[in-house]
């Protein structure tokens, strides 16, 4: 086990090295930073203050490596529009954006599991076909038209609850559903497509054979089963709604988290900023995702065994 | 009443959809008695099962008629109670073990978990009490180091101790009835015979009533005391097993005896006149290596080692052992389907080790094979023309009218109808799918035929007819046969020879009746003695007067 944790913390280094140069030069392709974000009123010699200040001298090359050996110090350079650490920046906007994350996965859970159960149990009866038929709205409507809409009935028609920040308790509601929805619809189908596999071996009939009541043989048997395939998905999910999901919900609300924080650093072209926000959700990403196969190993004995 | 049966089944008719699958079925099982359940597949053995455990609305049928009663005093009807009634019943006075070790077990729960939860439903224990409940049901079943298994997941285990472990599962409550599928199908016949062996001493030991389901008659002389035929879920006869085997009163039961293969009883296959073998390999091995990542050791499992034999043309070489012991490894190392390690193969004269893949293509169309899956290894969205003459065309490129003539000569060489040619592989039944197989190798007019486990998966009457066919082939176009199979007796009615292979290697090659009858090698001698003999062992003592059925 202890080796298979190292092999995965090598492979995170190494997918983290190629973010960061892919982040790194594609940021740049536009062109130099600076000569959008400092203006025309400038002298020569303030220009070049400037050019050094922020480590933009030097061919291209140098300032790669200048930028790896300041990752390597911890040193990510400074904000042009604030002129301080960008990770000071992102740091204080990792606890909004986490607190929305794990608000929108326990609603996931909490409705999507016990949906695509049910799915699977009553396939063949209205209740599964309606399940089904929800998921199947649920996943082709993209969480910016549910946030939207609910921004239109919830706040602005009915004066509900409030749009903008996450002062309060009522300020996760809207977000937490726009974010969820999509999740919710994916997580469903597929728990019903792992139960329904699940449902149909052989190990079930020998549940039921030693006169388990079929709420434990759904359950313990059954789930069990399931939830390591379902496991492997949600690692996926999460990552994917850390990197994507809330850029989007975060915006709409004004979320003082991550997604926004991205947003408006490519709209300022604050490049740093940028380049910083990226890496750290790449290396949530990562990190999710060793975590979700550290899980699964645990979760499935056949996999910790091959893997020693 | 002390004769009173403990399962009395009454004109049960058993239906799923508008399909009838069991119709009016009546037989008693007193304790300590073994009722055989006897069938080919479709005969409605597992539906009768499954009935008595009540699961059969789980699969999708229903009971339509009939009484199942448990218990000598104060009988319970079973096909009148509720879910939930029956859930005190199932795993606690009946139990059941099932067909596949493999599956039946929960992947992701430990033994010691799968074992408490029954002792904890029905005998009320806690968790600690369970769990010495459970360490002794596995040293009941004979299971070494019972303790360490409890912890281990049914993966770590062999195919044999799962099944120890279901039997456990199963006799944990110390059940009426126990309930065998057959228990020991999917094992190798050395673990059949012990896992047989156990279930005996089980039986005096707890003196439970056995409903034993199986299709092998072997088996049932080996463990019951009287056989229930069963055919398309119609009782053909109910006899006690020493009757059934003596004289059965019923025709299909007097087929069903005829076809099933008796070792030691079939007529030997004359030796064929000596000739040029037509396939002579030589000191073939080959191992299969796993893992060898950055960080993971490397570990070489040797699936064959030094092999070597000849078969001459028209003879059938018999190849026995166990799952495991390289014999598929070995026909697919011989047809270079995976490169061999060492070792050479000379096909009708011509060395196919050393061949390059176009030279090797051509030299396989004299080597063919026919695999146990029938269901498997047609493609059906291909018609039987297409299919049974692909290795033709590809060989030899031949033209549609060309391919439409060959199916139909090819399907008379197998007795089926020239006109099934435009029928897909889902119309036809297991043998006659198999049949398709054979004509398919017989396309490219092969001189050689790697026959694995060909009829294994086949009912016993349908498995003879297939090896007939065969030795009609045979006969005819003077093929030589590689004809591998776990199951002996099959092997000697169809070999003129027999090679019996241990571990990778051939300990045992020699005419069928010196190996069968004097054999050298003391695995040889194992694996004979654990084949069950479908002769019943002189008059068991009938331990109950026959019950009026």
């Amino acid at each position: 086990m202890t080796v298979y944790i190292l092999r995965t913390l090598l492979k995170m280094v190494l997918t983290l090295f190629v973010i960061i140069t892919l982040v790194f030069f594609a940021t740049r392709l536009t062109g130099s930073p600076l000569e959008t974000f400092l203006g025309e009123g400038l002298t020569a010699e303030d220009r070049a203050l400037l050019i050094e200040y922020f480590g933009l001298n030097g061919s291209i090359w140098e300032q790669y490596l200048r930028y790896l050996r300041g990752v390597v110090e911890g040193n990510f350079g400074l904000s042009f529009l604030e002129r301080r650490p960008v990770a000071e920046i992102v740091a204080e906007r990792v606890w909004p954006s986490l607190q929305l994350l794990l608000a929108s996965l326990a609603l996931t859970l909490c409705v999507a599991i016990p949906l695509g159960v049910l799915a699977a149990i009553y396939r063949a009866n209205w209740i599964g076909s309606a399940i089904m038929a929800l998921a199947f709205v649920g996943y082709a409507v993209p969480n910016f038209v549910i946030a939207i809409f609910m921004v239109l009935i919830l706040a602005f028609s009915w004066n509900l609850l409030p749009v903008v920040g996450n002062a309060t308790w009522a300020h996760f509601i809207m977000p937490t559903l726009a974010m969820s929805g999509v999740l919710i619809a994916a997580l469903t189908r597929f728990t019903r497509n792992a139960m329904l596999d699940v449902l149909g071996q052989d190990f079930m009939r020998t549940a039921r054979a030693k006169g388990l009541p079929e709420t434990v043989v759904i359950l313990k048997h059954g789930l069990r089963n399931a939830g390591v395939t379902v496991l492997s998905v949600l690692g996926l999910q999460i990552a994917g709604m850390a990197a994507a999901g809330n850029v989007v919900v975060e915006a709409i609300f004004s979320w003082p988290g991550i997604g926004e924080l991205l947003v408006s650093a490519a709209i300022t072209r604050d490049y740093p900023v940028l380049q910083f926000g990226v890496i750290s959700v790449a290396m949530a990403v990562v990190v999710v995702n060793a975590l979700t196969d550290i899980a699964y190993a645990y979760a499935d004995p056949r996999i910790r065994l091959a893997r020693g | 009443m002390i004769d009173a049966p403990v399962l009395s089944v009454k004109h049960l008719s058993v239906a799923f959809g508008r399909h009838v699958a069991v119709r009016d079925l009546s037989f008693d099982i007193h304790a300590g008695e073994t009722l055989a359940l006897v069938g080919e597949s479709g005969s409605g053995k597992s539906a009768t099962a499954l009935s008595v455990l009540r699961l059969i609305e789980r699969e999708g049928g229903r009971i339509t008629e009939g009484a199942i009663r448990l218990g000598a005093q104060d009988p319970v009807d079973l096909a009148a109670l509720s879910d939930r009634e029956m859930q005190a019943f199932r795993g606690n006075r009946v139990s059941m073990i099932f067909q596949e070790p493999m599956t039946s077990l929960n992947p992701v729960m430990r033994i010691g978990e799968q074992l408490g939860e029954v002792l904890r439903r029905h005998q009320g224990l806690g968790t600690q009490a369970a769990r010495v409940a459970a360490r002794h049901a596995l040293e009941q079943v004979r299971i070494p180091d019972p303790e360490r298994r409890l912890r281990q997941y049914p993966h770590e285990l062999s195919g044999g101790l799962r099944q120890r472990v279901m039997i456990a599962i199963a006799l944990a409550c110390r059940p009426d009835v126990l309930i065998a599928d057959e228990p020991t199908t999917a094992l190798d016949v050395t673990t059949q015979a012990e896992v047989l062996k156990l279930l005996k001493s089980l039986q005096a030991e707890i003196g439970m009533a056995v409903l034993f389901i199986t299709h092998d008659m072997g088996v049932v002389a080996e463990v019951a005391d009287r056989g229930v035929v069963l055919r398309h879920g119609r009782t053909e006869e109910v006899a006690r097993v020493a009757d059934l085997f003596a004289a059965p009163q019923s025709a299909y039961a007097r087929d069903l005896m005829a076809a099933t293969p008796k070792l030691g009883q079939s007529p030997l296959r004359p030796p064929v006149p000596q000739a040029e073998p037509v396939l002579r390999v030589s000191g073939l091995s080959k191992s299969f290596a796993q893992g060898g990542g950055i960080l993971k050791p490397r570990t070489v499992t040797q699936a064959v080692r030094d092999v070597s034999f000849d078969i001459l043309p028209g003879e059938t070489l018999g190849l026995v052992g166990e799952s495991g012991c390289g014999k598929s490894t070995l026909s697919r190392a011989l047809m270079r389907l995976i490169e061999p390690d060492a070792g050479t193969v000379t096909l009708a004269g011509q060395e196919i080790t050393g061949l390059d893949a176009a030279a090797l293509r051509q030299a396989r169309s004299n080597i063919q094979m026919v695999f146990q899956d029938p269901f498997a290894s047609l493609n059906p969205r291909m018609t039987v023309r297409d299919l049974i003459t692909e290795p033709a065309y590809l060989h030899s490129g031949i033209g549609p009218d060309a391919r439409a003539r060959l199916a139909g000569d090819l399907l008379e060489q197998v007795t089926l109808e020239r006109d099934v040619a435009d029928r897909y592989p889902h119309q036809f039944s297991g043998g006659q799918r198999q049949r398709l197989c054979i004509a398919r190798a017989l396309s490219v007019s092969p001189r050689v035929i790697v026959a694995d486990e060909a009829v294994s998966a086949l009912d016993v009457s349908t498995a003879a007819r297939v090896t007939r066919l065969m030795q009609d082939i045979q006969d005819r176009l003077k093929i030589a046969f590689l004809f591998i199979s776990h199951d002996i007796a099959v092997v000697e009615r169809v070999s003129h020879r027999i090679a019996v292979m241990y571990r990778g290697e051939i300990v045992e090659i020699g005419p069928t009746d010196r190996v069968l009858r004097h054999p050298q090698h003391d695995y040889t001698r194992k694996l004979l003695a654990a084949v069950p003999n479908p002769v019943p062992r002189p008059m068991r003592a009938a331990r109950r007067p026959e019950p009026v059925l």
